[in-house]
């Protein structure tokens, strides 16, 4: 394979917290060198570089509700939304709990979708918070963590035994921290909006009171834990005190907790339903801080893909979930134009935490690593249509929206997977 | 300015001379429905649909009154009895009537923000007969009707509005209603059944009803929801009776002339004292049952202008 050299580049480079003006040279799926940016090579015009977009819980309806996504839709919407790895959600139907349906995920992976795709499994059977699934079967069939998704694994009992046995194999658990008896048929997140609307409604200590049960059980366990969103200020000294207690925790957060707030569901808009529910302004405020203290460690899409009938339905009936793998990076530069977080502090929860938790070469803009690229305009402007989207299901929140930044070209191990050919 | 609106789904999006709009002419329609001849042709030729999907009695009896006596045909569909139970979508059977040419949907359900949904999906008048625990509008506008009418005016009032302010719409609209007409709102209720940020809307929220009712004009008791208690809300009735159910004495704190209001139906001894609720000196919960008639018809006579003058520009 001939070698591309790209120049007049604005590198981000999240491993060294760094933006400069170069280039770089790719070649068998590798950047190979990096230089000051003149001489011969494909002209950027400016443009941003950065490594590719490691998406943690993503979901593709693949297998069950293929007319709500697939790997080839949910691919295609990856690479135009400069995500070059999908690590991808188990609860589909069947569930993928044991090595056979992941194998076949794998492989309907491999033939449909242009970029990456990491599947993780469910870590008990059906996602029934019962029974653990074949944790080593499944890591060898390819499963780079193990999640029951929103499912909460509510017997302490039966995660301190899956918790255990990860531990013994080097597994990475993701979960989601939520008490779920407090927030059991809640739909918002209590407070003078959710009273006005009236719907019913969770507090925001309920996440607090899932992340202190796990962590005791961390604690206990000494497992590998990331948990999939945190998304209220009050959860935040508890994760502060775990990591400083030296516990393998990372924390994540969705675009749409870092962009929204509840006040933007107004007239009972349903696809603002997501879960957790948005939060307040505070706690958005809150959330977005940690980013860029470090505290959370990655954001991610959330992606989760419903159709018009399963959102046309009354706020408390609807279905949650957002689209979000191809409004991820755009969305992401309301935080930098903001001010709120420069451009290597996004790819550095992006990016390269995703990869380093899941202990992948990427995430780096460094000589050697793959050569897993996004090209972008960070300043772009245009109007989201969400019937424009790749994705089968077009439930987005940013639906008519301004936004500000557009991914010009996506490469995947050094293939062009989105964009004119340059 | 004049009355503004497409649809009636709650108080939230009146401003205050709408409201003002709509209770004077429900004072007209109150003299009208005391007369001889209760008859008015403000709706002949519309036809009202009544879409309940949650059972009334009451409310229902007075939407199709208030429409008859304004020479609407008038249909009520029992939606709980329907293809609803054979699981067609709230969309789908809006759909339906909407192509059977309505005027007026008149619609109760569950589901907060679900007559909203509806109301974005037909191409005719909608009025919100109650929507979870959202709102219900014509409520609070009888209310208002009720208090303008026998306190004399409708703002600069101390107002107490008590018990399960969590479950209630009733609650919703009113609060909303009487802020925006600025009177002195209070709530007064069992912690658990509070809702929370109700402060932030400028409420005084109570826990204790002496200290609550203390010295104010008008006394809202709201029905215990007992329907939609999922549980543990209160230790028992009789306990609640004791704390929040209004009697003579818990009444003696709010002022000499202060009235006692219920939207019905009432539990006797378990949110009212039943003598108490019987005082005509102190009780108008029967006026307020007559001005729901006249609110209804006036709302609904509002919006039928607003929908014929739209149909007649486009």
């Amino acid at each position: 394979m001939s070698a591309t050299t790209l120049t007049n580049l604005r590198l981000i480079d999240p491993e060294t917290g760094t933006e400069t003006t170069g280039g770089l040279t790719l070649k068998d799926g590798v950047i190979t060198a990096r230089h000051d940016g003149a001489g011969d090579g494909i002209d950027c015009g400016g443009l941003c570089l950065a490594p590719g977009i490691v998406d943690i819980g993503v979901k593709v309806c693949e297998p069950g509700e293929r007319h709500k996504e697939s790997f080839g839709s949910a691919g295609q919407a990856a690479a135009a939304g400069g995500v070059t790895t999908m690590v991808t959600c188990p609860d589909t139907s069947p569930t993928i709990d044991n090595p056979e349906t992941l194998e076949f995920v794998a492989r309907r992976a491999r033939e449909a979708s242009p970029v990456r795709v990491l599947p993780m499994a469910a870590l008990t059977k059906g996602r029934a918070g019962t029974e653990m699934t074949e944790i080593g079967f499944l890591m060898d069939a390819g499963a780079v963590a193990f999640t029951d998704g929103d499912h909460v694994v509510t017997s302490a009992k039966v995660l301190s035994r899956a918790l255990t046995y990860a531990r013994s194999r080097g597994a990475l658990v993701v979960g989601h921290v939520q008490e779920p008896v407090l927030s059991d048929g809640a739909c918002a997140t209590s407070g003078k909006f959710a009273s006005l609307r009236g719907l019913p409604a969770v507090s925001p200590m309920a996440e607090r009171m899932g992340i202190d049960r796990d962590i005791a059980l961390l604690e206990m366990t000494g497992a590998r834990y990331h948990v999939d969103q945190i998304t209220t200020a009050r959860a935040l000294p508890a994760l502060e005190r775990a990591k400083g207690n030296g516990l393998d925790i990372t924390a994540g957060v969705s675009i749409h907790h870092l962009t929204l707030n509840e006040l933007d569901v107004a007239n009972y808009r349903t696809f603002f339903k997501v879960k957790p529910p948005l939060r307040h302004e505070d706690d958005r405020k809150a959330v977005v801080e940690a980013v860029a203290s470090g505290l959370i460690d990655i954001i991610c899409s959330m992606h989760t893909p419903q159709d018009e009938e399963s959102k046309r339905l009354p706020y408390e009936a609807a279905a949650s979930g957002a689209v979000g793998l191809q409004t991820l990076l755009p969305a992401a530069m309301r935080l930098f134009h903001s001010g709120d977080l420069t451009l290597p502090q996004l790819f550095r929860a992006l990016s390269l935490n995703p990869a380093k938790r899941l202990g992948l070469p990427q995430g780096r803009l460094a000589v050697g690593a793959p050569a897993d690229l996004v090209l972008f305009d960070p300043d772009a402007p245009f109007i989201m249509d969400r019937f424009k989207l790749l994705s089968k299901s077009k439930n987005t929140p940013f639906d008519e929206a301004r936004m500000q930044g557009r991914v010009r070209a996506t490469w995947v191990a050094g293939n062009q997977v989105f964009g004119a050919p340059l | 300015m004049g009355f503004r609106q497409d649809h009636l789904l709650g108080i939230e999006p009146l401003a205050p001379d709408e409201i003002g709009e709509i209770l004077d002419l429900a004072d007209d329609y109150v003299a009208l429905s005391r007369s001889a001849d209760k008859h008015s042709e403000a709706l002949r030729g519309l036809t009202q649909i009544n879409m309940f999907f949650e059972n009334s009695t009451r409310t229902q009896a007075s939407f199709e009154l208030a429409g008859k006596r304004l020479g609407a045909d008038v249909m009520n569909m029992g939606m709980s009895t329907s293809s609803v139970k054979k699981g067609e979508t709230l969309i789908d059977t809006a759909m339906t009537l909407n192509a059977m040419q309505p005027d007026l949907l008149v619609v109760r359900h569950p589901q907060s923000g679900a007559v909203d949904l509806l109301s974005q999906k037909v191409n005719c008048a909608v009025l919100n007969a109650g929507d979870g625990r959202h709102e219900h509008p014509t409520q609070a506008l009888l209310d208002a009707l009720t208090i303008r009418r026998k306190k004399g005016r409708l703002h600069r009032l101390s107002i107490a509005i008590c018990g399960d302010i969590a479950h209630s719409r009733v609650a919703r609209s009113n609060i909303i209603l009487l802020g925006k007409m600025e009177n002195r709102v209070r709530l007064v209720g069992p912690p658990t059944l509070m809702p929370a940020g109700m402060a932030d809307l400028g409420c005084e929220v109570y826990e204790d009803m002496a200290q609550g009712l203390q010295d104010v004009d008008v006394v809202m008791m709201l029905r215990l929801q007992k329907e939609r208690m999922d549980g543990g809300f209160i230790p028992s009735e009789r306990e609640y009776y004791h704390l929040y159910g209004l009697d003579a004495e818990k009444l003696s704190h709010a002022k000499e002339d202060a009235i006692v209001m219920h939207p019905g139906p009432m539990n006797r001894g378990v949110e009212i004292d039943g003598t108490l609720a019987d005082d005509i000196n102190r009780s108008v919960i029967q006026e307020q049952v007559e001005m729901g008639v006249a609110v209804r018809m006036a709302a609904m006579d509002l919006l039928a202008r607003n929908l014929k003058t739209r149909r007649a520009a486009a």
